[in-house]
């Protein structure tokens, strides 16, 4: 029995790698790692914060991004959102609450207008990662070389404007003077001075201050919002999913007693 | 009254004689461990997949167009929909997790020599039935990694040489992967290799109760039997070792239903994340990589990057990939040895039980990330050591001096 859990345990010990691939060339604030994803606490059960991204999300992003393969009527339920309220705030045209939620933006036009069809984002979260999602909505940035005048920092080259200019105020790359690290870890200081040495730095973003509705904070929290938002459109039933399993998982272990118990009463039969 | 019944069935159809002959009077050696499980797990799994699959049928839609919303409105709009879909793609990992289990088993305690040869290739064929399994229902929720490993594993038969090219587009039924290509993967994953798999899992079952169970011990319980010719050291089927199973069954439904609870995805390798994109083919993924239970077969297929005279380096690499399966049918022929179980066998057997797992689990590693000069070097050496061992199998399982087996199973 103990070689039986000591392999059931090294099976199901492998790593578990956290969703997505790398972020880029974004910069940590102290500028010592390049391409970490800024990480984002998902909750699933702050009914506000989803609430508060599902409104961004159908005011900013859903002009071009659809949420095709869900619907209106499961995330006014799931989101406890009066139907009354949503129909009235949070959709458009001629759409039905039970309806999918797409766009009226054809995929033909799309594709000429911005070379490529803007992805629907229904999965986007399962498909990198939440950290990634998060750090590519900050890391939109002012670049005169691009055909829409902006750039990020995650995803090289973006096809997509900044529609969040509005909220988060401009923000640009920019450089900066960082100290210098001695091979042994250890912060470089001047011999005769110990004054410590900085080396430039370039790739940091820094919004223009006043430029924005929102205060940094307010605009971080906001993409977190979004981010839960769209974490909770990617695995909607995760809530009750985990819920249920709690008591499968009870049930289960009670089932294991008995089974046990019994096996162990014939057990006794055999020399 | 119910004996009358039976009776008049018995007399019809062998329903006590099946009952007694494969459960309640079939004779289970005693000191079978924990390794004994898989097998009965496998079952529970296939029992999982066969239930799970029909329930995904009735709303999945086989086309290019429409499967991969229809996995979507199985997730979202289907009442427990998210349940079915969940059991059958973890159920597709712990099936290959369990039959690995299973056959390191058979070779653990030479479950494949004189007089269980047949049953070994029959097990063999439902590992071989499963891969094709997995790769087939692997391509149907057609995201982008259905669709590029569909492309690698067909651009394989283009490989071969002369016919090659004329043979893909029969086999693809298109001139690239398409809807065309979807739909009879679909046959074959929900009709032709079902029926297989049961098919021989039954003949499997029936051809394991004809020779009886092996042991750990690899001693033959049938030669020292009671005066009604049960053996000595067994114990009946029912209920002893049904009771053994139920609790292994019991434990390993809440491994199961973790995963399918708290982490569906399995960090990625029970659902890759590249797979909620839709299949595009203009976009080729970053890494392709396969399900994890193909990457040591993958490592190898990979390692092989020299061509030979008119052979290019990717048929060689097909070579390699299909010898490395079909040896593994070979193991009755090439071990030579007078015992069965490692623990009777010589030093030189355990070197190469060790040399082979070890093999097994660097190139499932080296199959998993992206190639580099250094991999490569090491998946053509594990490739080597991985052959090494079956090759050499015949001398020195002859030549090694074994441990003397005893007469009857001894419980500590």
């Amino acid at each position: 029995m103990k070689k039986f859990l000591l392999i059931f345990a090294i099976f199901f010990s492998f790593p578990i790698f956290s969703a997505g691939a790398g972020c880029g060339t974004l910069l940590s604030d102290d500028g010592l790692q390049e391409g970490v994803c800024e990480h984002v606490e998902i909750d699933a059960n702050n009914k506000a914060s989803l609430q508060r991204g599902a409104k961004l999300y159908m005011n900013y992003c859903f002009a071009c991004h659809s949420l095709k393969y869900g619907r209106y009527k499961r995330v006014a339920d799931d989101l406890e959102i009066p139907y009354d309220i949503f129909e009235k705030n949070l959709m458009f045209g001629e759409a039905k609450i039970g309806d999918l939620m797409e766009i009226s933006m054809q995929e033909k036009d799309s594709k000429a207008w911005f070379g490529a069809p803007p992805p629907d984002l229904t999965l986007e979260v399962s498909l990198h990662g939440a950290d990634w999602v998060y750090s590519y909505l900050k890391s939109f940035y002012t670049d005169e070389a691009r055909p829409l005048g902006v750039n990020n920092k995650v995803y090289e080259n973006v096809g997509m404007p900044n529609v969040l200019l509005d909220l988060q105020g401009e923000q640009r790359s920019v450089c900066k003077q960082v100290p210098m690290y001695a091979e042994n870890g250890g912060l470089k200081q001047d011999p005769l001075t110990g004054e410590i040495l900085t080396q430039e730095k370039c790739g940091f973003l820094e919004v223009v201050p006043g430029t924005g509705l929102l205060s940094p904070e307010e605009f971080d929290q906001s993409m977190v919002d979004l981010t839960n938002f769209l974490a909770y459109m990617s695995d909607p039933i995760k809530e009750k999913r985990e819920y249920i399993g709690k008591y499968v998982i009870l049930y289960l272990l009670i089932l294991l007693v008995l089974s046990y118990l019994l096996y162990r009463e014939f057990k006794k039969d055999v020399h | 009254m119910f004996q009358r019944v039976l009776a008049w069935f018995d007399d019809r159809l062998p329903i006590t004689a099946t009952w007694e002959r494969h459960l309640s009077k079939y004779p289970a050696p005693i000191g079978q461990n924990f390794w004994y499980l898989a097998g009965v797990l496998l079952v529970v799994v296939l029992v999982i997949q066969l239930i799970s699959g029909i329930w995904l049928l009735m709303n999945y839609e086989p086309t290019a167009e429409g499967a991969f919303a229809s996995i979507q409105y199985i997730m979202r709009d289907v009442d427990g929909g998210w349940i079915i879909r969940y059991m059958h793609t973890t159920g597709a990992s712990a099936f290959f997790l369990l039959i690995y289990l299973h056959m390191f088993r058979g070779i653990l305690y030479g479950s494949y020599q004189k007089p269980r040869e047949l049953l070994w290739i029959l097990g063999w064929l439902t590992y071989f039935i499963l891969v094709v399994e997995g790769f087939t229902g692997y391509v149907l929720p057609w995201g982008q990694m259905s669709f590029w490993a569909a492309q690698v594993i067909f651009s394989l038969v283009g490989a071969i040489p002369v016919v090659g090219e004329d043979l893909l587009t029969w086999i693809r039924g298109d001139y690239l992967i398409s809807g065309i290509t979807l739909n009879r993967l679909f046959a074959f994953h929900v009709v032709v290799l079902p029926l297989a798999l049961i098919a021989v899992v039954a003949v499997h079952i029936l051809a394991l109760h004809e020779v009886g169970s092996n042991n750990p011990e690899g001693i033959d319980i049938k030669k020292f039997k009671d005066e009604d010719g049960v053996p000595l050291d067994s114990v009946p089927f029912f209920p002893y070792d049904v009771l053994k199973d139920l609790v292994a069954i019991v434990f390993f439904l809440i491994l199961f239903c973790i995963v399918i609870f708290f982490f569906p995805d399995g960090g990625g390798y029970v659902i890759e994340y590249v797979n909620y994109e839709p299949a595009n083919n203009l976009k080729t993924p970053e890494h392709i990589v396969p399900a994890w239970y193909y990457t040591p077969f993958y490592a190898m297929l990979r390692a092989i990057t020299f061509s030979i005279g008119p052979f290019t380096a990717k048929f060689l690499g097909l070579v390699v990939f299909g010898a490395a399966i079909v040896i593994l049918a070979l193991y009755p022929w090439l071990d030579k040895s007078p015992v069965k179980s490692i623990r009777y066998k010589g030093i030189y057997s355990k070197i190469g039980l060790a040399v082979f797992v070890i093999s097994f689990f660097v190139l499932g590693y080296l199959g998993s990330v992206t190639s580099s000069p250094l991999r490569t070097l090491l998946a053509q050496i594990f490739t080597f050591t991985y052959f090494a061992y079956f090759l050499l199998m015949p001398f020195y399982t002859k030549y090694e001096k074994c441990k003397p087996v005893p007469d009857r199973i001894i419980i500590k």
